[in-house]
């Protein structure tokens, strides 16, 4: 909502500065977005209100004319202009005229590019200022002719001071309805500065009104539920022409564009009021047989259309209409959407001559529905959706009725038409000071408060201690206690509010355990070397098909889909982290070789039956590119692989107190074969990870080098946790180390062989270390060599080396005897 | 006899300490500890040449000797065995060190531990709910029927006509006020959110959100002043001044934006603050008397207050970051700078 302050002040007495004004406003609620100064580069000293004195033929150009205009110098200046609004003979037009210096905007060209006037000569005559269009002073876009000012503009005086203005621009939440509209704003702007609106004064035209029909219309609300009210005046003999300039230049400053007398009427009028209005051609209005005026009377009828319905609107759009769309037809059908927009056929065009004006009520979600479903966001549409009261259709009526008769020579039809068939309530709203301490926590008392609320025209009576408060009709915004205390609060000041500290009972605390495992996850993961990353939750289906390249596409019913999406490639909410981490690792390896990146979010599992998606946590990691940053001391650069995957999991397991762990291979479409393993912790599985398949890792544009990745059920792995974990004694005897290297076949994996040791070692050994493995000679073909140091103690007492040796050489022998293993010599 | 035993023992102690190499050390256990001709050997051999009586407990220490001379000499020959990794000569103290893999927490994360850390001290504890909601809770309890106006203000993306993506955290409001009705409640209600939003430098479709809900029978606005205050003071430094200005949100009446000055420029205003002095950190207001009895709380009883705040937000003001599409784009260069 574009507020100019010269309009506004028509109202109001402004007592603040601009600025003040509009901190103000803002703090009670008016968010003023932007303060834009009209004219504030119009330079004082060189552009000033010019009167033409006489317009000359250019002898060298057809299309230009030589104006000679005064500008309070007393000597006037010839200027060449192109304009084709004024024309040789004409005479006394007040224009702008800007003298040499002056900064202008270049009319012709598309972008804002300001140029300094300089003297020149046009076609061999010397033009020393220019006469300005619209465009080249900033006010609007219109570059057709020169700007035409008022006929008693004063000549001579600096542009600025004469037509400079500022401009309000409101960012009005959707409850403050009754700001749309000047009006309404200045309200706002008196209950602030402690004054009174001037809303004018006109005959009032009430002996004329409520009569549904009247000689020249006949009403008919046939869905009351959508049209409470429709009211009607008519005006003849109108001389369809421009607006005057200061109401041409409301609507602008105001962000719409003049038409003609008629409809600029109904505009300003809804600017003014919040109001919508339409003008229809009355002689195009049809009668209940389809004669239109002079013989027939019309009717109007206001209805919801009939199923598939056709219309076409004003933007020469036809249009299919829906059956909760309501219409505003005669006796030959739809002639306006109402409240969203009137019809081509009924439109007024330059030969009518009699305007039927309507002024109507309707239901504002009705309204929003069409609108929305027609995508015609107009500003009647958008006033009537967010709310109107129907007391205004009358103001409203009367109003554009006499403008139109003082701007357009019309004559006002005697009666006003008016069908009312659903009157509101008026609201009435207790309120005490109780209550008002008890929410705001101010000590406020009565007199206070009704001051407060009469200042915003609620009139209020006191009653033992109740303060019972008669809602304006305008305040749709009002109807319980609570709405009120925001009256008081906003209008009081926010910044007299004190400051608190909650005195209320505290309730009890409980520890978060499911957060806490998550964050120390979180804590473990960053001291293994890995940064976290927040990928979106949504994707696509290709992008997870990438997952599992050869197998079946995924099934859209698997996942939850956007039934609006942005983009289709962020329609589908994911079931993995590991697409869009992959994803995140690819857009780093443009500029860096080495990512570690883990993830910790939530998944969603649409649940049959169910209205919601079950939404679990899943971590994921991605590690690829040289195993440690390069440096002088870095002496050989490896390539991150399976093993530094399994050793940060390995970490994680451990530092979560998760000792029964174990891992089994598994092949799995994401990795390569013979290059994951799944996770077990407590004979639960939790979770894969794994060397990416070259062909996936072809498919995510990542490079060929190995690229470790896991994903795992985090609620699985925080479920194994124990809350507490219990200290085991150091013991304070000396421990015994002996390594021991033993050859198996190849097939037998290294976990298998280490569970033998740990099981034949018995308490004794409390420690178990690979250290080597090794294939190739002496070693034969399909046999390994694995090495171990074997860590042995006793809790109570000091080992000797025969105890030692008689451990060791049962452990040796378990191992020949269960899977074939032998010493190596 | 034992005094020959510990005399020994002091000996071979002072020796131990002088064998400063392993060819020493082996000198020194063939001196004591040889199978042969070695000091302790010796002394138990000579153990049958002593009267009955005197046996026992010579033997007894002797014995005891040989295994206390045998662990220091593992104990010593471990020590000498580990390879010189001492320097002795000077070092370039500039060169730069050992590099270390490093880890980051997302910036997100850590603000929202910030967050968690200064409302917990004020008795906030943290909740989390769903982020596919809905329509019900995201709309309809909090006071907007279907074709509600205020609607307009989130856009919202729909998997059908009675779910959504939950457009903020207030819908949790209901979810914790039904789940510990009648109790009084102080938490806070992190997680993603979701708006059908082009993405620009000020906006994203995904984002975080901390909802803040505390509940009672004496809870007030000056109240929720009070602890948005100390929020900004704690988050943003000491001196931070806090102002409310009157706005609207259908599930609160009254509806405040909480604005702090600037803390670029101080109030002075600047290009953050877009010259006005303040910058906005978070929506609030008093709950709604139908929010709270939706949530089974007696709105003639009790009262409270809520707020939503994007950590997102308090990030970039706090880091002066000018553009959100850096928090989801995981880009290093921008992730490496936190924590």
């Amino acid at each position: 909502m574009r507020v100019p302050i010269s309009w506004l002040k028509d109202y109001i007495d402004l007592t603040l500065p601009i600025e003040e004004l509009a901190e103000r406003m803002t703090l009670a609620g008016l968010e003023v977005g932007a303060i834009e100064h009209i004219g504030a580069k119009w330079d004082r000293e060189k552009i000033f209100v010019g009167e033409i004195v006489e317009v000359r033929r250019h002898p060298d150009a057809d299309r230009l004319t030589i104006a000679v205009v005064e500008y309070g110098t007393g000597e006037p200046m010839a200027v060449v202009t192109g304009a084709p609004n004024i024309r040789v003979g004409d005479k006394g037009q007040k224009v702008p005229f800007a003298t040499r210096g002056s900064r202008l905007i270049d009319g012709h060209s598309e972008e804002l590019r300001y140029f300094t006037l300089k003297p020149s000569k046009i076609r061999g005559v010397r033009s020393e200022g220019m006469v300005c269009s619209e465009k080249e002073l900033g006010i609007s876009d219109d570059h057709e002719g020169i700007m035409i000012l008022e006929d008693d503009a004063p000549t001579g005086v600096p542009l600025q001071d004469y037509m400079g203005d500022t401009v309000l621009e409101l960012d009005l939440t959707p409850n403050l309805a009754r700001c749309f509209s000047m009006v309404g704003v200045a309200r706002e702007v008196a209950a602030l500065s402690s004054q009174k609106c001037r809303l004018g004064e006109w005959p009032q035209l009430s002996e004329r009104i409520g009569k549904p029909s009247l000689p020249w219309v006949e009403l008919e609300i046939a869905d009351p539920d959508l049209c409470p009210r429709y009211t009607a005046a008519l005006v003849r003999d109108v001389q369809i022409g421009s607006s005057p300039p200061w109401l041409q230049r409301r609507l602008t400053l105001a962000g719409m564009r003049p038409i003609n007398n008629i409809v600029d009427v109904t505009n300003y009028v809804m600017l003014e009021w919040g109001q919508p209005l339409h003008a229809f051609d009355y002689d195009l209005l049809r009668d209940r047989d389809g004669v239109t005026p002079p013989s027939g009377v019309p009717v109007i009828i206001v209805r919801r259309a009939r199923r598939a319905e056709l219309m076409t609107t004003l933007d020469g759009v036809g249009r299919a209409l829906s059956e909760d769309t309501l219409l505003i037809t005669d006796g030959g059908g739809p002639v306006a959407i109402a409240g969203v927009m009137g019809g081509l056929e009924s439109e007024v065009a330059e030969k009518t001559t009699n305007v039927l004006i309507e002024s109507a009520n309707f239901n504002n979600i009705s309204i929003r529905r069409t609108s929305q479903a027609l995508k015609i966001p107009s500003e009647a549409a958008a006033r009537f959706g967010r709310g109107v009261p129907p007391q205004l259709t009358m103001i409203a009526v009367e109003r554009s009725a006499r403008l139109m008769q003082e701007l357009a020579g019309g004559t006002i039809e005697e009666g006003i038409a008016d069908a009312y068939p659903v009157r509101p309530e008026v609201k009435v709203v207790d309120l005490t000071a109780k209550e008002v301490e008890r929410i705001l926590g101010i000590a406020l008392d009565t007199e206070q408060i009704v001051s407060i609320l009469e200042s915003l025209e609620f009139e209020c009576q006191v009653e033992g201690g109740v303060i019972r408060a008669t809602v304006p009709h305008y305040r749709l915004d009002v109807s319980i206690p609570a709405d009120l205390i925001e009256e008081v609060a906003r209008v009081y000041g926010y910044d007299r509010l004190p400051t608190t500290l909650m005195d209320d009972e505290l309730p009890p605390q409980q520890r978060d355990y499911s957060l806490e495992g998550e964050e120390r996850v979180r804590d473990i993961l960053v001291g293994c070397g890995l940064t976290e990353a927040i990928t979106y939750s949504l994707s696509n289906l290709e992008s997870f098909a990438k997952l599992d390249p050869g197998g079946a596409p995924p099934d859209p019913a698997d996942y939850v889909k956007l039934s609006n999406p942005l983009t289709t490639e962020r329609e589908y909410m994911r079931r993995t982290l590991m697409a869009s981490l992959l994803e995140a690792v690819r857009d780093n390896l443009r500029y860096t070789e080495r990512v570690a990146l883990f993830e910790i979010g939530r998944i969603y599992l649409p649940q049959p039956g169910q209205e919601l998606p079950d939404e679990p946590r899943r971590l994921a990691i991605a590690m690829t590119g040289p195993r440690d940053r390069r440096s002088w001391r870095t002496e050989e650069q490896r390539y991150v692989d399976f093993y530094d995957l399994k050793g940060v999991v390995e970490t994680l397991l451990d530092r979560l107190g998760l000792t029964a762990q174990s891992f089994a291979p598994v092949e799995h479409p994401t990795f390569r074969s013979g290059g994951a393993a799944t996770i077990e912790v407590a004979d639960v599985e939790i979770g894969v990870f794994g060397e990416v398949d070259p062909k996936v890792r072809t498919s995510f544009d990542l490079p060929a080098q190995p690229v470790a990745l896991l994903e795992l059920d985090l609620e699985e792995l925080l479920a194994q946790v124990e809350p507490v974990r219990y200290h085991r004694p150091i013991s304070r005897f000396p421990a015994v180390s002996q390594d021991m290297s033993l050859v198996v076949d190849e097939h037998v994996p290294a976990q298998q062989l280490e569970d033998l040791i740990r099981r034949a070692g018995g308490e004794l050994l409390v420690e178990v270390t690979l250290f080597d493995v090794y294939r190739g000679e002496p070693i034969p073909p399909g046999k390994k060599s694995l090495a171990y140091s074997l860590t042995y103690r006793h809790a109570e007492k000091t080992l000797t080396d025969r105890q030692v040796a008689k451990v060791h050489a049962r452990i040796a022998k378990r191992l020949e005897k269960e899977i074939g293993a032998r010493l190596r010599e | 006899m034992v005094e020959k035993v510990q005399m020994l023992k002091e000996e071979a102690m002072q020796a131990l300490q002088a064998a400063s190499n392993l060819p020493e050390l082996d000198d020194w256990r063939v001196k004591y500890l040889g199978r042969k001709g070695g000091a302790v050997t010796q002394l138990l051999r000579s153990i049958p040449e002593l009267p009955a009586e005197e046996r026992p407990a010579f033997g007894q220490a002797a014995n005891e000797l040989k295994g206390f001379l045998q662990e220091r000499y593992e104990a010593r020959h471990a020590e000498l065995s580990r390879p010189t990794v001492e320097m002795t000569e000077a070092i370039d103290v500039t060169l730069p060190g050992r590099p270390v893999n490093l880890g980051r927490l997302h910036l997100t994360i850590q603000t929202l531990r910030e967050m968690y850390a200064i409302f917990g001290q004020m008795g906030f504890q943290v909740e989390e709910w769903p982020e596919v909601e809905t329509d019900l809770l995201n709309f309809e309890l909090l006071n907007m029927p279907p074709h509600h106006p205020a609607r307009d203000m989130w856009d919202t993306f729909y998997v059908n006509p009675k779910v959504v993506l939950r457009t903020h955290t207030s819908p949790g409001q209901i979810r914790s006020m039904r789940k510990h009705c009648s109790d009084p409640i102080r938490i806070i209600l992190p997680g993603k959110c979701y708006r059908y939003e082009a993405v620009t430098a000020r906006s994203e479709f995904m984002f975080y959100q901390v909802e803040g809900l505390a509940v009672g029978r004496r809870i007030t606005l000056a109240d929720l002043k009070g602890t948005m205050v100390d929020f900004a003071r704690q988050m943003f430094g000491a001196d931070r001044e806090v102002r409310f200005r009157c706005s609207y949100f259908p599930f609160t009446e009254p509806s405040v934006e909480v604005d702090m000055d600037c803390i670029i420029c101080g109030g002075e205003g600047c290009r953050v603050c877009k010259h006005t002095g303040w910058v906005e950190i978070c929506g609030a207001g008093m709950v709604h008397p139908q929010v709270l009895s939706n949530g089974g709380y007696d709105p003639d009883v009790y009262s409270g207050f809520a707020f939503g705040m994007g950590p997102e937000r308090v990030a970039m003001l706090k880091h002066d970051i000018d553009d959100i599409r850096y928090f989801y784009s995981n880009d290093l260069r921008f992730l490496k700078q936190f924590g």
